[in-house]
């Protein structure tokens, strides 16, 4: 009954905000997607301490395999993204048998070097990706043979809207399952775990699949529903922004991911409205009361105000 | 031939510049163990109030530097004292988090004074044209840079070799516990560390903007490129941010002339090979 009460609150949020803004659905489809990105985030740095700054490698596979898949394959969704899924395992795998033996600072270049070099090779292929240019001229199918994709987006939403709730839902199962409980045990002491036996490199690196593959959704889902795939999906300002929603929101909860994206992408919306100059003082303040006020982000507030009025009586 | 001398001397003076800027990055955080992604910031700030100096205030170039550099400093010891000291005991992420926020914060002020144009910086005119070597000309800007770069590691070797600071500032990076039950007040170490690092970041910027051209975006774009400067050459180490600053500059400049279309992937494969054989990067102890 408690899980489904998430579940069920952002059912709600999601058919309210359908209503709510008819003619923003394209910009509503964006924060949903984005929210996927962020949960995947969400597996490596909240749950399993894996740090990273290079998630958009993961994500921008999943979004030039569905769309170039889409193109010159089969332009269903769904298998559409199945194989961008299959991208962002495959990138993962490959990159984390690399990556995961180090931390730290050096753990965070790796990251972010990955993702720069598969940006220069998606400029390098322009014959293939369509370089500088981007990735055009993806035509989605009906989905699941019924709904064709609509001109204001009815239908991408809904559909980006299911995902997310079959990611979450697998997400939550995961983390809550033994699995799940190994992850963190590895994120509070590596050491520890190793010495009750558990394979701590191994998880880590079926973690970091298990997240790519989520990531890849993410990005196959971008690809669909924007119709463009371009080497900013690589850009390592869309892994650090990634970073700064799931802070913002409170990491390890998988929750605070999804509250998290959608405060910064509203607030970047509006201030960005006004002033483009704006969102950066906005975001700016906003992280840093976040880190130096509510360290455990959006999420953890109601805790801490519940803390700061017991210690008032 | 040529072409080998013009990847050397626009490399060096490359690294050179890299090693201004990433070095101040280095020493903190080998000694605060922050993941500081504003340093870059410091770097734009020299060269935005140099830019303003020399064309709203009509200072020349060399006052405008050096109230740049004076500005710098003033700014970063209350930032260090206000915005860094409460960071330092948090883990990595939360330090990624309020570094960024920084980095905001800066890029908008930036912004928000001088708007979001390009901030050019005219040199001097001693420092424009170039100079007949005999074989080969070599502009004077490089050989400016140049020396600045050798005068900088000559004197940060003088400064921790040879000065009570120095001896002091090593300690506090080999074990700040141990160095603080010596009597030692590390965290005026820490402060004027930090404050040494922006001034040379600003010289840095002022100096290189002509390689790397000053915006109010600057910190975001090549905040990258200095932590890779760092990640390579070890946290804390002097001579290892020297190596790998001269290392990357002169490979990534040889990569823009010999193979002008792949772009920046030599940079970054260098990095990913060198960081995966030596995850504590070339000089690194950890």
């Amino acid at each position: 009954m408690r899980r489904a009460l998430p579940f069920a609150v952002m059912l709600v949020v999601a058919v309210a905000a359908y209503y709510a803004f008819p003619y923003n659905l394209a910009f509503l489809t964006r924060i949903v997607f984005t929210m996927i990105l962020v949960l995947s985030l969400d597996l490596l740095l909240g749950v399993t301490g894996i740090d990273t700054l290079g998630q958009a490698a993961l994500y921008g596979s999943g979004a030039y395999a569905a769309g170039l898949f889409a193109i010159h394959v089969w332009n269903d969704p769904l298998a559409g993204l199945a194989v961008g899924a299959l991208a962002g395992a495959t990138v993962a795998f490959v990159s984390g048998l690399f990556l995961l033996r180090a931390h730290g600072l050096t753990l965070l270049m790796l990251t972010i070097a990955v993702a720069e070099v598969l940006k220069e090779l998606a400029n390098k292929l322009d014959w293939i990706t369509g370089g500088t240019d981007g990735l055009g001229g993806i035509q989605m199918g009906p989905v699941l043979g019924l709904w064709d994709f609509d001109f204001i987006g009815q239908t991408g939403y809904i559909y980006a809207v299911s995902v997310l709730f079959v990611v979450a839902a697998v997400l939550s199962v995961v983390t809550g399952s033994p699995f799940g409980l190994s992850l963190r045990g590895i994120k509070d002491s590596p050491a520890r775990m190793r010495a009750i036996g558990t394979p701590v490199g191994r998880r880590k690196l079926a973690a970091y699949v298990l997240a790519g593959a989520v990531a890849g959704i993410a990005g196959a889902l971008a690809a669909q529903s924007t119709a463009l795939v371009s080497l900013s999906v690589y850009d390592f300002q869309l892994s650090a922004e990634a970073v700064l929603m799931l802070v913002l929101g409170g990491t390890g909860r998988l929750w605070g991911a999804l509250i998290g994206t959608a405060v910064f992408m509203t607030v970047h919306e509006v201030a960005a409205s006004v002033n483009p100059f704006n969102w950066l003082f906005v975001i700016g303040f906003l992280v840093l009361g976040v880190v130096y006020a509510a360290p455990r982000g959006l999420i953890g507030l109601p805790e801490e105000l519940r803390q700061i009025l017991r210690r008032l009586k | 031939m040529n072409l080998v001398l013009s990847i050397i001397t626009d490399g060096v003076s490359f690294g050179m510049i890299l090693f201004m800027i990433s070095v101040g990055l280095s020493v903190t955080m080998g000694l605060m163990r922050v993941v500081n992604l504003a340093h870059g910031g410091f770097a734009m700030l020299g060269g935005a109030f140099t830019h303003w100096a020399m064309v709203r205030a009509g200072l020349p170039f060399l006052p405008a530097a050096a109230l740049s550099l004076v500005v710098v400093v003033l700014l970063s010891l209350p930032m260090e004292r206000v915005l860094y000291r409460p960071i330092y005991k948090m883990g990595e992420l939360p330090q990624v988090l309020a570094t960024i926020g920084i980095t905001f914060l800066m890029i908008a002020s930036v912004a928000y004074w001088q708007g979001s144009t390009l901030l050019p910086i005219k040199l001097p005119a001693a420092m424009q044209g170039s100079v007949d070597l005999g074989f080969r000309t070599l502009p004077t800007h490089r050989i400016y840079v140049m020396v600045a770069g050798m005068l900088v590691i000559l004197g940060l070797f003088w400064l921790t070799e040879r000065t009570r600071f120095g001896i002091r500032l090593r300690a506090a990076v080999d074990h700040p516990g141990t160095a603080a039950c010596l009597g030692i007040d590390t965290s005026r170490i820490f402060a004027v560390t930090f404050a040494l690092g922006a001034a040379l970041a600003a010289l840095g910027g002022i100096l290189g903007a002509e390689l790397l051209p000053i915006d109010a975006y600057y910190p975001l774009r090549y905040m990258v490129l200095f932590l890779t400067v760092v990640a390579v050459g070890g946290l804390g180490s002097i001579t290892g941010s020297f190596v790998a600053a001269l290392a990357l500059g002169i490979l990534d400049t040889a990569a823009r002339y010999l193979f002008p279309d792949f772009g920046t992937i030599f940079f970054y494969g260098a990095m990913f090979v060198i960081l995966g054989l030596r995850p504590q990067g070339l000089m690194g102890r950890v």
